[in-house]
Order: structure tokens, then C-alpha cells, then sequence
């Protein structure tokens, strides 16, 4: 028996919702015609960086499958509600296939968690994950999502620490995102004037400045006027 | 193949852009000299937007600004980091030691904290006070001019608080604090650790027409496009080419070595340029080192001759040797009180806007030297990373830890801006023993040996770091918060970091009045090649509690001057 062949059709087998296998890289063919994603991110890229972004973003890993039930898992953990939008809403899936072609450590344990997952799903419930009810879905969650704080982390059951991996990936994705940052309630990365801790929220941490090191801050409507000193260092300006 | 030789002598070939090389740069080309600067890495200008980095958010990386790419992520203006591909090193077996570089113009000083700290008069001679290592050839009446010029040609803000071993200056006012630093200074003082107004190079005032004030997004790390903080493209390199220095910038050209003719008196370098892979001859009249403490060791160590077979300059057997990194170590608190944050913008400037310089006496204590406490916190901008274990701090309240939903969110919420970090950052003793050297088993992708070094903390290193581990538990029971994860203990040498990672390696060319101690006399001249200088960190003795970067730009200026009179006396 051919060994290899035998082994190609198992694979072939094991991917039955339709992906067809071309190698280790298959080309994503759908972003064909909209902007390469890599021409999405502009941030100061060296020819280098760019290329292995480039690379990364060619490369495709989850298959459908795969995707679906990682959308169904990333809006357990982060779901819609009146005031926020969900994991999916932010785009997560997508983040999280990225990340597991640049961090490829990632990528056995959440490949093997999701099979996991839906084997549990199949042995409680006769269903995958992903079409189980919220219910169900939530059982099973709730028998992983929770680690003992006092056992570190890879030394806990591999199907705690796929949660943990998947919630870090959902929850970081998400906060870094345009929405999360709004729900978050970050306001910097603008220029502004920093000025000081405002008053209300000094009164509110009973805690105030010092008159005596206030005195040697800067004054910010000087801050156009150029420096200049005396001969011991004094600012005159 | 051909070694392609240029026609073309200069007055003085810089090997380096950084802050020596940036320094060397301007007050040579200034005095008229016609220089030639010759960089590892390619031309950077923050203000160019296809290399910017600054106010990008998060989700204009891919990857959230993970650190996969560059070793501090993406959005970190360092093009390297302690890895970089086709430029190997090695170690001794047993030892530990990690090589930072920047490939690009104007070097490590792109990213680095702007920690600028005068060394003060006792740095210069601990020999005189501990009996350990050595004193250097000069002292603080010889470097202080050179501080005060650097200060008002860069700019700094600081406060003048007439410590003994921390010199007033001339400073820019600095910041107010935010709301985790009064905190630390509240934490602080009641263990009687004193903390005053940080140190460093950023604009918070105008100082020139060219520069920029800062505009507090706190992102020095990223490079500035308006040029309010320091690196040595902005603020040395560029303005000297504003004003007319003739000046012939080479970037990606690595140098192999330095060339030398029949007397053994430097003629020039030899480079690889890294775009057509092939091997460049430049002539010049002067050669000044500044690639940085080992890249310098490495290219002179490289350059062997008749009249030079250890080595350029190497006939007292000490390049490489008392190489030494800062020490370092870091804690995390949680601060019950500032959970449940108000939000509103506290980027201020990038890194701290308070900080303890060291502050005891070493006869009570059982470990030489000392160290500056770092500290960090506040409600930055999220990058990948940020919501990892978002509910772990519950179990100091006894509730679960984990979970998803809604409670997740809240959670997220309520820990936002509610943990601290403190590090410190402290003197460790150069020791013979402590060294890199030329590794002829190993090539880097250009044809160069690479270096192979052998590092060894001491017992001296690992007890002051010890003290650092105790002084930050009790400030952060001061905060009125609790340690996160575990203060390091005696298991992991109370949680050293390895030498090399916090970036201040220096010593490894050291300046001395003997030639048989020392490489370089105290104007940083090689003693056994005249027309040969070091104006990076190799010629420090020691390197006291302090951040290098204001030590080497004072120095590497000193010892342009000098050059600039040898020059005009025709002594070189």
C-alpha cells in the first residue's frame, strides 16, 4: 500500500467540509478582488515586514468549519448587547486566524481544542458545538472556563487551557479594536496638553498634588517660549 | 571579486549613527570637516510616513501590535532586536548574555526610554569609596561642561535638587504626575525612599526653532515626527546637514574592519554594502568608532595586521573584556484604589514622569552600588496582550476567576489603569572575567566573525537585586495594593534579568592612563593607534546607577573637540 497516498486521502477525508488541500499554503482566493489585506495596514512597515505580512495573509488556516465554530465560541465569551457589539461584530475570527500564522505554537492547541469541543458537544448532546443550543453550548463552557487560579496555567487540563487561549485571544482582540477602545474608555494616542490629574478625579482619590513640587512643573502657557537660563541653571522663561 | 575603493579621503570616517556616532557627526562636521558616517541599517526619519509609527492604533497592525515582528512589537521604532537573521552570536557554554542592536539611522536611540541622568562625581571614582573595579582617568569637573551643553543643545526636562551624585543641570520643567505616581511618591516616602521629577529628553518646552514641543501622546518609543524627543537622526544628524556639514551618509554598509597601513596608523574601513553583497573601501584620515560597545570590540578585534595581530589596538589584550550590563528587575502590584478608573487622556510624555534615583548609603548595607527605581502604570492604550487573563485579579477578592459573558466586560472595565510596575535599574561591577570575543567557527551572512560572549553575574549583582525585590514589596503594601504573581526569591536569583536585556552594556574598550589596563586614553584615542577614536559606551569604566545615553553624548562631544584640535595642530 502507498504510505503517502493513504495518508493524502485520510486528510482529504478528515477536511469533508470541502476545503480541498494545495499544499501547505492554499491561496485565499475570495480577497482577489478587493484590496490585498496587506495594503490595509499601513503602519511603518520595513520591505521586510511587509513581505511576511504579506505571507501571512496569503496563507489560510481554519478551514469553514473551523471558522464557524470559532465565531460561535468568540460571541459566548464577548456576546452583543444593548450597549456593546460582540466579538464577531469586531472581527475577532479574523484576528484570531491571523495570529495563529504569526504565532504558529497557537496553532495545535486551538486546531485540536476546537476537535475537543465538538467531540464533548457530540458525546453529550449528539451535535457539533457550533449548532448545539446556547444552552448546551454554555454547559459545556462552563466546565472549562474556569481555572484554578492556584494551578499555573500549563500544568491545567488542555481543554481549560484552550479556553483561556481562545477567551486571552477574543477579549485582547476585541479591546484593540475601534470598538472595544470606545467601550473601553482609552482616550489618549492625540496630541493634547497634559496638564494634570483633574481636580474631580484628585477629590475622588483623596489625594492632591504638592504645592512645593506643582511649583517646579511646567507652565504650560509658556510652552512656545523658548528656554533659556542664567549661568546655575535657572529657567528664566 | 575586487574590493571596490573609493578615490574619495575623508577628514573623519564615523563608523555608527547613534548617539556617539550622532554627536561625533555634528561637531566634527561642524568644524568644517568633510565626514563620512557609515550606518548597519537603513536611513530613518519619523517624520517620513512610510516609517511612522506614532498615533497609529492598535488596529492598524494585524497582529494588534504583538511582539513577534519587533522585539518590543510593532508600533517599537527598533529595526532588530536581541534576534536578528543572518547576524548570529554565541555564548560560552554555562553563560548567558543577550545583544541587543538597531539596524537604521540613528540606532537604539530611535526607541529608547530617553532616561537621561548625568553621571555624578562619585560614579566617576567608586574605586575610592568600595575598592572594586576601577576609577576612571577623568571626573565629574571634566564631563560637567560637556552635560551642560548637551542639555541645552537636546534638551531635557528635570529639576534641579542639589543632590550630591545626581548634578542639577540645565532642564525644561517636567510634567505632572499622574494619578499611579502620586500614589508611587505617597508608597514611597513612607519608607523614607525619596522621589523626585524624572529625567529626560523630551521637549516640554521649545528649545529651537527646529524642534518641536511634545504634545503628550506618550510614544517616544515609536520616534517623534515633530523631533520633541531625542535620537540621533533628529536631533544631531539632520540639523548638521541643515547646516551645511559636508557629510556622506552610507547606510546598510556593514563594517568589517578597520584598515591600517605599514605603520599601523589607520587608513580607513572596509564595509559590506547589504544591497549588492559586495565588500567597499573607504579612505579616511580619522577613524571614529561609535557602532556600539561590542559592535565597536567586534570590528577591532576584526582588524588584524602585522603590526596589530590581537587585534587593532589590542596589545594590552582588553578589548572585549569588563563588558557590563546595568542590572535589572521588575515587580507588578495590584492597587485595589485605582480600580474602577475615571477615563480621561493621561498619555503624557512616553515612560515616567517621577522616579527614585538611588538613595542609601552602601556601609549599612550588604551589596555595593546602587540603582534607580523605574515605575510605570496608568491607562495606556491597549496592544495585543491587553484582557490576557482579564479577571485574574479576582482572586484576591475570592470571587471565581474566568468565566465569559457580560461579567467579562465588566471585569475588563473595572481592572483598566489599577496595576503598577516598578523596576530597577542599577550598577553592577566590570569584571575582567565578563567579556565578548571573535568566534572563528561562526560567519554572519556578510562574510564577518561573529562574537562570542562569556557573562557572569556576582554575588554583588544578585543581593543588590534582592533589595530591589523587597523595596518594591513594600511600596506596593505602602500603595495600600498586593504583589502580582510571586516576588522573585533565591530560586531565580530574586528574578535577575539577564545581562544584556536592559540594553546599557558598556565597558568593553575602557578608557585608562595606563596602556597595559586600558584601549583608549581619557579623550577616548586609542592609546596604540592615534588617528583612532571610541565615542560609543566601550570606553566607560563603570557605569554607575545611571542610563548610558547622556554619559556617551557628553563624551563622545569631549572627544570630538579633541579631535578637532589634534586636527588643526596636526598631531594626527
Amino acid at each position: 500500500m502507498d504510505r503517502r497516498k493513504s495518508l493524502k486521502s485520510i486528510l482529504l477525508g478528515g477536511v469533508a467540509s470541502g476545503l480541498a488541500v494545495h499544499g501547505c499554503k492554499p491561496k485565499a482566493e475570495a480577497v482577489a478582488e478587493e484590496v490585498a489585506p496587506v495594503e490595509k495596514y499601513i503602519y511603518g512597515r520595513t520591505p521586510k515586514e511587509k513581505k511576511r505580512d504579506q505571507e501571512l495573509f496569503e496563507e489560510v488556516f481554519f478551514n469553514k468549519h473551523e471558522k464557524n465554530t470559532i465565531a460561535v465560541l468568540c460571541d459566548l465569551i464577548l456576546p452583543a448587547s444593548d450597549d456593546y457589539g460582540s466579538a464577531t461584530d469586531a472581527e475577532v475570527p479574523d484576528f484570531i486566524e491571523f495570529m495563529v500564522k504569526d504565532l504558529p505554537e497557537l496553532q495545535i492547541p486551538l486546531r485540536g481544542g476546537l476537535m475537543w469541543l465538538d467531540h464533548k458537544s457530540n458525546l453529550d448532546y449528539n451535535v457539533e458545538f457550533k449548532s448545539a443550543t446556547e444552552e448546551q453550548q454554555k454547559a459545556i463552557l462552563d466546565t472549562i472556563a474556569f481555572p484554578d487560579p492556584e494551578i499555573p496555567e500549563q500544568e491545567q487540563p488542555l481543554e481549560i487551557q484552550f479556553f483561556s487561549t481562545m477567551r486571552n485571544l477574543t477579549v485582547s482582540g476585541y479591546y484593540t479594536s475601534k470598538m472595544g477602545i470606545k467601550e473601553l474608555g482609552y482616550k489618549g494616542n492625540m496630541p493634547n496638553v497634559w496638564n494634570g490629574v483633574p481636580d474631580e478625579v484628585l477629590a475622588k482619590h483623596d489625594i492632591s498634588y504638592d504645592e512645593e513640587w506643582l511649583a517646579k512643573c511646567v507652565d504650560q502657557s509658556k510652552r512656545a517660549i523658548i528656554a533659556e537660563w542664567d549661568d546655575k541653571g535657572n529657567l528664566l522663561t | 571579486m575586487q574590493i571596490i575603493e573609493s578615490s574619495q579621503v575623508y577628514d573623519v570616517i564615523i563608523v555608527g549613527s547613534g548617539a556617539g556616532g550622532g554627536m561625533a557627526t555634528k561637531i566634527l562636521s561642524e568644524a568644517g570637516l568633510k565626514v563620512a558616517v557609515v550606518e548597519a541599517g537603513p536611513f530613518f526619519d519619523p517624520a517620513d510616513p512610510d516609517q511612522m509609527t506614532q498615533l497609529k492604533w492598535p488596529y492598524e497592525s494585524p497582529r494588534r501590535g504583538a511582539s513577534t515582528t519587533r522585539p518590543f512589537g510593532d508600533f517599537d521604532t527598533a529595526y532588530g532586536g536581541w534576534d536578528i537573521e543572518g547576524e548570529p552570536y554565541t555564548k560560552e557554554n554555562g553563560t548567558d548574555f543577550k545583544w541587543f542592536r538597531s539596524r537604521m539611522l540613528g540606532g537604539r536611540t530611535n526607541h529608547w526610554g530617553r532616561i537621561s541622568l548625568r553621571f555624578g562625581p562619585k560614579d566617576f571614582k567608586r574605586k575610592d569609596h568600595d575598592g572594586l573595579g576601577d576609577n576612571w582617568p577623568i571626573g565629574y569637573e571634566d564631563v560637567k561642561p560637556y552635560y551642560d551643553k548637551v542639555d541645552k543643545l537636546i534638551g531635557v526636562f528635570g529639576t534641579n535638587e542639589g543632590l550630591p551624585n545626581d548634578p542639577d543641570g540645565f532642564f525644561l520643567p517636567p510634567p505632572k504626575p499622574r494619578l499611579h505616581e502620586l500614589y508611587y511618591i505617597k508608597g514611597a516616602r513612607k519608607s523614607n525612599v525619596p522621589v523626585y521629577p524624572s529625567r529626560m529628553s523630551m521637549l516640554t518646552k521649545k528649545i529651537n526653532d527646529e524642534r518641536g514641543v511634545c504634545f503628550y501622546c506618550g510614544q517616544c518609543s515609536r520616534a517623534c515626527q515633530v523631533y520633541a524627543d531625542f535620537s540621533a537622526g533628529t536631533c544631531l544628524i539632520f540639523p548638521a546637514q541643515k547646516n551645511g556639514g559636508q557629510i556622506d551618509l552610507f547606510v546598510n554598509c556593514m563594517v568589517r574592519e578597520v584598515t591600517t597601513n605599514e605603520e599601523g596608523k589607520a587608513t580607513g574601513v572596509s564595509y559590506i554594502n547589504k544591497e549588492d553583497r559586495k565588500e567597499y573601501k573607504l579612505k579616511g584620515k580619522v577613524v571614529v568608532l561609535a557602532a556600539s560597545a561590542c559592535s565597536s570590540a567586534r570590528i577591532l578585534l576584526n582588524s588584524k595586521s602585522k603590526q596589530h595581530p590581537n587585534g587593532l589596538g589590542n596589545s594590552s589584550n582588553v578589548i572585549g573584556k569588563y563588558l557590563h550590563d546595568s542590572t535589572g528587575s521588575n515587580l507588578m502590584g495590584f492597587i485595589p484604589d485605582l480600580m474602577n478608573r475615571e477615563a480621561y487622556n493621561e498619555d503624557g510624555v512616553g515612560g515616567m514622569h517621577v522616579y527614585t534615583p538611588w538613595w542609601l548609603e552602601n556601609e549599612k548595607l550588604d551589596f555595593p552600588r546602587g540603582y534607580h527605581i523605574e515605575m510605570w502604570g496608568g491607562l495606556g492604550m491597549p496592544s495585543y496582550g491587553f484582557g490576557f487573563n482579564p479577571n485574574a485579579l479576582n482572586k484576591f477578592f475570592g470571587l471565581p476567576v474566568g468565566g465569559y459573558g457580560e461579567n467579562l466586560r465588566k471585569d475588563v472595565k473595572k481592572y483598566y489603569g489599577s496595576t503598577i510596575g516598578m523596576a530597577g535599574r542599577g550598577e553592577s561591577i566590570a569584571q575582567e572575567s565578563n567579556y565578548c570575543e571573535i568566534d572563528n567557527t561562526k560567519v554572519d551572512e556578510y562574510g564577518i566573525p561573529v562574537l562570542k560572549f562569556n557573562y557572569e553575574w556576582t554575588d554583588h549583582e544578585i543581593k543588590q537585586v534582592k533589595h530591589m525585590q523587597d523595596t518594591f514589596e513594600e511600596i506596593i503594601h505602602n500603595m495600600g495594593g498586593q504583589v502580582i504573581g510571586q516576588k522573585a526569591g533565591k530560586d531565580t536569583n530574586y528574578g535577575i534579568l539577564t545581562p544584556g536585556e536592559i540594553i546599557h552594556e558598556v565597558g568593553t574598550t575602557r578608557m585608562g592612563g595606563n596602556k597595559k589596563t586600558s584601549v583608549v586614553n581619557k579623550y577616548q584615542q586609542m592609546h596604540d593607534v592615534d588617528n583612532v577614536f571610541i565615542v560609543d559606551a566601550g570606553p566607560f569604566v563603570s557605569q554607575a546607577d545611571k542610563n548610558p545615553t547622556w554619559t556617551i553624548l557628553a563624551l563622545a562631544w569631549r572627544a570630538s573637540d579633541y579631535i578637532v584640535e589634534e586636527l588643526k595642530k596636526q598631531n594626527i
